[in-house]
């Protein structure tokens, strides 16, 4: 009879978990985790973490203390998991024309990792309550849990910390500017002539002080390029070095400024994309928390 | 993005008296000429093309 309790609640954990991990799973537009080989192997591991995360409640209610000792060996292997995703999109950034940039790579990986513990966390819970209060605080707690698992999911927009507008591109002799902000020296008129063209500018305002060493981090701009790019679309290819992307910063009040090459030229498309590109955990910083001392 | 190495991998100019050194040097008559020679360079060599003065463009490799 016990052990049928414990069965109950390690299945309603795994069940729980793996919902989570589902719920937090979502290829979007960046079509990343690739569908549907990424999502399989995904899936999988939220499996194994939510049988680790609900298997060890009875484990320990049981006394088998030990056997607490194999969550470090699940620690290990969602290690591993963040080690593969760095890799691999490490690998497959090279073969792009805009490439994502090492801290959005790491920012990506990092999530996959902790999304795993999240569904150990779920899964535990869960196990919990169907022991100590049957399937009903079971079912409560899983709900809970799920939602609280689709809450952790998404992290901030670009466009809750700065204002984004559209710029005047202008060159002046090669020297290409944005408003007033250098971008580079464009020597070739043909190149000149398609920036003219095609070319979209953009002005990133940080909205204080903690948002303008956000968005002066290099990685952080190189992801605002790399998602407009994969959403735009990118007027560029190999052996055209002039048509890049690129971002420059005005080292006086920290507004950025964007030279972006869309496939089709759509300011207000620009600036939608823009506003949601994620802001990368690594970039954050908070000046404005040292406070008086 | 990074630490990125740049390289002049060809200079263009009008103006043999101004340029010299280890990056190889080609000359142009006019300014038509520069153009299509730098156009032609930027392409081959995967290079950014540059000017520095009316006279003289680089091709440079960034990252």
């Amino acid at each position: 009879m016990k052990l049928e309790l414990y069965t109950q609640a390690v299945i309603a954990g795994l069940v729980v978990g793996f919902l989570a991990r589902l719920r937090m799973l979502r290829t979007d537009y960046r079509q990343y985790p690739t569908y549907p080989h990424g999502q399989v192997i995904h899936l999988s591991l939220g499996m194994i973490a939510a049988a680790l995360g609900s298997v060890a409640v009875p484990a320990l209610l049981d006394r088998n203390y030990t056997a607490v000792t194999f969550l470090t060996l699940a620690a290990q292997q969602f290690r591993e998991v963040r080690n593969m995703e760095r890799e691999t999109l490490s690998k497959l950034d090279q073969m792009e024309l805009v490439p994502r940039g090492s801290s959005y790579i790491e920012g990506i990986a990092m999530v996959f990792e902790g999304r795993n513990y999240i569904v150990i966390f779920a899964a535990f819970v869960t196990s919990l309550a169907v022991i100590l209060g049957g399937w009903i605080s079971g079912l409560l707690a899983g709900a809970v849990m799920i939602w609280l698992s689709g809450r952790l999911r998404s992290g901030k927009y670009l466009g809750e910390i700065a204002d984004i507008s559209e710029g005047v591109l202008r060159l002046e002799g090669p020297n290409l500017y944005v408003d007033d902000i250098y971008l580079m020296n464009v020597g070739l008129l043909d190149d000149q002539e398609r920036i003219r063209r095609h070319g979209l500018g953009i002005i990133i305002k940080p909205r204080d002080k903690d948002s303008r060493v956000t968005i002066s981090n290099i990685g952080q701009r190189q992801a605002i390029l790399h998602d407009v790019s994969a959403i735009m679309g990118v007027y560029r290819d190999t052996g055209e070095p002039a048509l890049v992307p690129i971002s420059k910063r005005d080292v006086q009040d920290g507004r950025l400024g964007l030279l972006i090459l869309p496939q089709t030229r759509d300011a207000q498309m620009a600036i939608e994309v823009i506003k949601r590109v994620p802001v990368l955990e690594s970039a954050v910083r908070m000046p404005t928390e040292i406070g008086e001392n | 993005m990074g630490t990125i190495e740049k390289a002049i991998l060809a200079v263009v100019t009008r103006d043999m008296e101004r340029v010299a050194g280890g990056a190889p040097i080609f000359y142009a008559e006019t300014e038509r000429e520069m153009e299509h020679l730098a156009f032609t360079l930027e392409k081959i060599l995967d290079g950014m093309a540059h000017r520095l003065d009316p006279v003289t463009m680089i091709i440079v490799r960034h990252a």
